[in-house]
């Protein structure tokens, strides 16, 4: 398998990192590098084989729906970017 | 006294021969020192590690202290500390103050009151094998310091060799424990996954990543690690199990432990001076009363590649919550949402992670699933299994952490593959959840040599044990880079 040119940019826009022409090439050499070491994997059998997710076979835990945090509004968004009024900032999406 | 163990200094604080301040400080002017030149720490902050010591001498004194209260420790930068600048080695979180504690910060210092010296250098996001990857450059290995500490716990493990301090914490996703501790001649383990909660360590690959020490001996590593270990209900993934003295074996003798030789580790790949300490190394242990065993992991050579699909396919995941919205670094101009985040992400990541946030993106997208996601779960499985069958036939599995001692700064640096290829031993083992260590146990033209073991689930005190035993009747742990 070999990656594009058009298929890294589409890659790093599913990504939501900008990235130039010049970034673009260097990626596509190094992508592929990586992928060509993935590839090995593809000649193994693994029909029947259970796919693997985690070390410990244990399920999601429940708890009671219960408040168990404490109100800490003013801490988490004294480390955000832009905040009013206990809102976080970002450019209008809707006009 | 820099290079007392734990045990000792623990004896020489209870005893008032020295007091937490006066010690921590010796541990903070060695820091002013020589961080300069070994960039091991990225913060220190000698007010608030003398305001945690004062408290320690304060517990001491009312006779409440526990058996580490007191003792300095540098914390991996990974590991968000509350009122610490946490950056986990990106530009991303450069300006990043932690409003809260980690677990595994909280149980260490609030409850075990160990002093922090300040936060450690790290590749950035713990992608990387040789901390050349951090935002804020690379580390020097004190052994010799044209060359990487290894990584991603470079910082912590040049800082341990170095005695800037007595010991430090580590995570380990893919080897980033073991690794170094190899390269800069420490003992390093890496716990079965689910031991050391991981609530407020920054997320890598979430399956994989695990917390541990890095110290100067097993019996150092083993006392850390009981003020480390326990469930945890805010990490969905913490075990809850009995509460373990992992010091209670340290001491047993070894007789009839079987040793497996997997002979997958010891064909071509890895340097022939390193495999000669290895192999020297395994003629001590049955000098120690242990017999060894051919083991076979047949899997072994499909852990990097499935790896480096499974890895960067949950950081693509935990990643895309850095977007500028709501902590770190946001993109100076942009005229709408997308291009905050685009121009955020493009500006705040180095390009190992873009590389590797790209990979999983492209491995979860439609119509890649099954044929890499997919079948790197299942390799996974094979691989875990490979390991059930070995442990069969043998108490804990022997080989090298690292195919070659510490390479040249910037050696690497350009071709990925090659870097990744730094962990072919030590990958398999988070892939199958396994707790593993590396001990020093040789020198190679100077440089320090890692042995690896690795042990069944949960059998952390097992291992602690063999390494202990090991460090008894050698003293290669004992070695210290001469850097002053």
């Amino acid at each position: 398998m070999s990656l594009t040119l058009e298929q890294v940019k589409r890659i790093a826009h599913l990504a939501r990192i900008e990235i130039s022409d010049g970034e673009a090439l260097t990626t596509q050499g190094h992508l592929n590098g990586i992928f060509q070491l993935i590839e090995e994997m593809q000649a193994v059998d693994t029909r029947g084989v259970e796919p693997m997710a985690h070390a410990q076979d244990v399920s999601q835990r429940l708890r009671e729906d219960a408040v168990t945090e404490g109100d800490r509004r003013a801490a988490y968004q004294a480390v955000a970017p832009d905040t009013e009024a206990g809102l976080y900032l970002v450019p209008k999406v809707i006009e | 006294m820099i290079n007392k163990s734990l045990k000792q200094l623990s004896q020489a604080l209870a005893a008032k021969q020295i007091s937490s301040v006066e010690l921590s400080t010796l541990f903070l002017d060695r820091i002013e020192r020589l961080n300069p030149t070994l960039n091991a720490f990225v913060t220190v902050n000698r007010e608030k590690s003398l305001k945690m010591a004062l408290a320690a001498d304060a517990r001491i004194a009312a006779g409440t202290a526990g058996p580490l209260t007191g003792i300095p420790i540098a914390q991996k930068d990974i590991f968000c500390a509350e009122g610490w600048t946490t950056t986990c080695g990106s530009k991303m979180l450069a300006n990043f103050i932690s409003p809260y504690d980690a677990t595994v910060i909280h149980k260490m210092h609030a409850e075990a009151g160990l002093v922090s010296l300040g936060k450690t250098n790290m590749d950035e996001f713990a992608m990387g094998s040789s901390n050349e990857t951090s935002f804020f450059g690379p580390v020097r290995n004190p052994w010799d310091t044209s060359r990487v500490p290894g990584g991603s716990s470079g910082g912590s493990a040049a800082a341990v060799a170095a005695r800037l301090a007595p010991a430090a914490t580590g995570t380990d996703t893919g080897g980033s424990i073991r690794q170094p501790a190899a390269l800069c001649n420490l003992t390093g383990l890496k716990p079965t996954y689910g031991v050391v909660s991981r609530y407020g360590m920054i997320a890598f690959a979430s399956s994989l990543d695990q917390g541990g020490p890095m110290a100067a001996s097993a019996e150092d590593c083993a006392l850390l690690l009981n003020t480390m270990v326990g469930f945890d209900e805010r990490d969905s993934t913490s075990l809850d199990r009995p509460v373990e003295d992992y010091t209670r074996d340290l001491d047993k003798p070894l007789n009839g432990l079987r040793i497996g030789l997997p002979k997958e580790f010891f064909g071509e790949g890895c340097d022939a001076e390193v495999m000669a300490a290895v192999r020297a190394a395994i003629a001590e242990y049955e000098k120690l009363g242990a017999t060894t065993v051919e083991v076979s992991l047949p899997n072994s050579h499909l852990s990097v590649p499935a790896y480096y699909v499974i890895a960067p396919a949950e950081a693509s995941s935990n990643l895309s919550r850095f977007d500028g919205a709501r902590y770190g670094y946001r993109a100076p101009d942009y005229d709408n949402l997308e291009q905050m985040y685009e121009k955020t992400r493009a500006q705040g990541f180095g390009a190992e992670v873009k590389r590797r946030i790209m990979i999983g993106a492209y491995v979860l997208s439609h119509g890649y699933y099954d044929a890499y996601y997919l079948q790197a779960q299942r390799i996974r499985r094979l691989i875990a299994n490979d390991f059930v069958e070995a442990f069969k036939h043998c108490d804990v599995i022997m080989g090298p952490t690292s195919p070659t001692t510490a390479f040249k700064l910037g050696e690497k640096a350009a071709d990925p593959v090659q870097m990744y290829l730094s962990d072919i031993y030590t990958i398999a083992v988070n892939l199958a959840g396994l707790p593993g260590m590396s001990i020093p146990c040789g020198f190679v033209g100077g440089l320090p040599v890692g042995l690896q073991l690795i042990g069944n689930y949960f059998a952390e005190g097992a291992l602690l044990n063999v390494a202990h035993r090991y460090q008894l009747a050698t003293d290669w742990h004992q070695r210290r880079a001469a850097i002053e």
